[in-house]
């Protein structure tokens, strides 16, 4: 086997680009991309330094093995679906999408759910005109390493009018830390479509000394009118590093609602954010997290209003213990133009321990005078009258503490769309504030 | 064995100041004590030292429920043993619902390995809220978020039906609550009456004691219990206020902490 690549540039890029027999922009994306990634510096996250951080061990392809029903997936990636028989599936392992499954209803309304490399085959037009135009190649270092590198990955396109009433899932699972695990989601949801998508990345590593690079990235393009719910529970293992940007875009009078656990247990960097484009279009972004063990968090949500009438709220809500580290970031945009627009955000943050640090840092930016914008930040204790209150009824000291803090996080946790993934959602949780 | 229940010499402070200046009380099962009283004049000081709030610190005196030594024990261990503290300003707490805490608070009581099965525990909370009129959906909404100040005494009311305890403490059960719900909140308490059961009713005004009878009135200022008797006490208060009780005593700012 090949070691794992620790540079590589516009060449290794293309090479990658032509084994998987991708159409000529595609290749010389991903050599720009290559050529990028040699030239920029990596994201400045606020009071975060990244020097050393493990992130130039990009790995190897490490392609899973498909399977052609459930029963065959891999035990591993099998005890971490939340329904078994759902009528879509998506599972990425290590570094290739290994089953697909959708069910013909769906198929007959014309949506589509591919590995996103094969959608660059079978879906070209519509790959091109959406693929890496939210979160662009040259953000960053990371984004361009993204760009040239991205594996596997999901393509969900939901036709006009189209409700899909059962969520969409996608697992994307890694078990080799020498793996390239760059998944791509691409979520593209035309006028007056309503569709829920539930993402789960996991990882089950074991003892390894090399450092897995989940380097992911999500684009949503919300067309006029549609409604997109997406709900993801980050959980891999501490050696490795989570670092996911997500992007959507709307348009008029479309909605998006963010739902997102960020539950990993070694460093990550997220980011979350909804460019509200459209007259009248609305997003909704909650995300909870936990900081255990040493690992360091950046975690942002972001709002950016252009519309008219554009209405954003985003509430993070972390509870930090042990020697965590998270630095919350919000930021409220407001474009001149976008009168009407109404951005709230809220940042809480619940301290386990004294050696724990959270930073809330609201950010409202603001360029327009017609507009509404709000912001609360928390940082504190577990709330000494609540655990009195709630003692005073007979209940232990360490159970009322428990359920305070789990109640903390419930306003997230309830709106997970999945009652299966909702449940495992709560094991996680007690597993990582145990 | 009937409840007895009882306080010696209790003195308490908070952040250093001295506001219980030796509260000497006796409740039997089947009792009902109000204790009256100008605000300020450590009234409610008293239902939070017996309930062991951390910011209420005993220096002296002794408070026995059945024998049992309540001041060594942690908060939800007086709870456990029995004493129930309806409180003026209840917590709201988010994410933790109504039904989800009553049944760990009645589990706590019950012990491991007895737990209220889940159909038993609906069944008799809705009952409950049947009784004290409340809307069935307060069972899923979170802990006292949202609640209105009607609401959330309902709520402690609905808590103590459900955690059945041997000594009930209202602390000012009756402010902000509008005649209808202080009937209905009345009704609760008087269905709890019961050879077994005292009850401490802290009160400023005298109308709760039109629909809950004690059996005691006693009348506190400067932080002690200046004066004792019937519900003819309470009735005379109501009528003529505080005044002629200082000046009987000799007492001209009766709040804590002038002499």
């Amino acid at each position: 086997m090949s070691t794992p690549t620790t540079s590589f540039g516009r060449d290794a890029a293309a090479a990658i680009s032509r084994s998987k027999n991708e159409p000529a922009w595609l290749v010389a994306q991903r050599e720009e991309a290559g050529q990028l990634a040699t030239e920029l510096n990596l994201p400045k996250p606020e009071k975060l330094p990244l020097t050393r951080w493990t992130l130039d061990q990009y790995g190897v392809s490490r392609p899973g093995k498909n399977v052609a029903a459930v029963s065959e997936l891999p035990e591993a990636i099998k005890a971490l679906l939340p329904e078994e028989n759902g009528s879509a599936l998506i599972v990425q392992h290590n570094s290739s999408v290994i089953f697909t499954q959708l069910s013909e209803e769906l198929k007959a309304q014309g949506v589509i759910l591919t590995s996103l490399e094969e959608a660059a085959r079978s879906h070209e037009d519509l790959l091109r005109k959406h693929f890496m135009t939210a979160y662009a190649k040259d953000e960053h270092k990371l984004s361009a390493v993204h760009a040239a590198l991205w594996n596997g990955g999901v393509f969900l396109y939901v036709p006009r009018n189209v409700t899909i009433e059962e969520p969409i899932q996608a697992l994307l699972f890694a078990d080799d830390a020498e793996a390239t695990f760059m998944p791509h989601v691409l979520v593209i949801a035309e006028s007056n479509s309503r569709v829920s998508f539930v993402e789960q990345v996991a990882s089950s590593l074991g003892e390894t000394t090399s450092t897995l690079l989940h380097n992911s990235a999500v684009e949503v393009f919300a067309k006029s009118g549609s409604l997109v719910q997406y709900a993801a529970v980050h959980q891999m293992d501490n050696s490795a590093i989570d670092i996911s940007y997500r992007r959507a875009i709307l348009d008029n009078d479309a909605r998006i609602e963010w739902i997102v656990g960020d539950l990993h247990n070694g460093n990550s960097i997220t980011d979350t954010k909804s460019v509200l484009k459209g007259n009248g279009s609305t997003s909704d972004s909650k995300i909870i997290s936990i900081g255990t063990g040493n690992q360091r968090m950046s975690l942002t949500t972001q709002a950016v209003h252009f519309g008219r009438s554009t209405e954003s709220d985003m509430i993070t809500r972390a509870v930090m213990k042990d020697e965590s580290t998270a630095i919350i970031n919000g930021i409220t945009k407001i474009e001149k133009g976008a009168t009407k627009a109404n951005g709230q955000q809220t940042e809480k943050v619940l301290m386990l321990s004294p050696k724990a640090r959270g930073d809330a840092n609201p950010i409202l930016l603001i360029d327009e005078d017609d507009v509404k914008a709000g912001h609360a930040a928390s940082v504190g204790q577990v709330n000494a009258d609540q655990v009195y209150y709630l003692m005073s009824r007979g209940i232990s000291r360490k159970e009322a503490e428990r359920l305070i803090i789990h109640g903390f996080l419930d306003p997230v946790v309830s709106e997970i769309p999945l009652k299966g993934l909702r449940e495992q959602l709560h094991r996680i949780l007690e597993r990582k504030l145990g | 064995m009937t409840t007895q229940f009882e306080i010696q010499g209790l003195k308490s402070s908070i952040e250093g100041k001295e506001i219980l200046k030796g509260i000497d009380l006796k409740i039997k099962g089947g009792e009902v004590h109000a204790i009256m009283g100008p605000n300020g004049t450590g009234k409610s000081t008293l239902a939070s030292a017996l309930m062991g709030h951390p910011k209420y610190e005993v220096t002296d005196g002794s408070v026995t429920l059945n024998g049992e030594d309540v001041l060594e024990m942690a908060v939800d261990e007086r709870a456990r043993a029995g004493l129930f503290l309806a409180m003026q300003y209840p917590s709201e707490i988010t994410g933790v619902t109504n039904a989800d805490f009553l049944r760990s608070a009645i589990n706590a009581r019950r012990g491991e390995g007895n737990e209220i099965s889940l159909i038993k525990f609906v069944r008799q909370m809705e009952g409950k809220m049947k009784e004290l009129e409340m809307n069935p959906e307060f069972m899923h909404r979170y802990l006292n978020e949202g609640f209105s100040g009607g609401e959330k005494k309902r709520n402690e009311i609905l808590q103590m039906m459900l955690l059945e305890p041997k000594l009930v403490i209202l602390d000012e059960i009756d402010s902000g609550l509008d005649i209808d719900a202080l009937r209905i909140v009345a009704e609760g308490v008087n269905a709890m009456r019961s050879e077994d059961r005292g009850f401490l009713i802290i009160t400023h005004y005298q109308r709760l004691l039109n629909y809950i009878t004690p059996d005691y009135v006693h009348v506190m200022m400067q932080g002690r219990i200046v004066k004792s008797g019937g519900p003819e006490l309470a009735q005379r208060l109501e009528a003529e206020g505080y005044d002629w009780v200082k000046e009987e005593l000799g007492i001209v700012d009766e709040t804590v902490g002038q002499a």
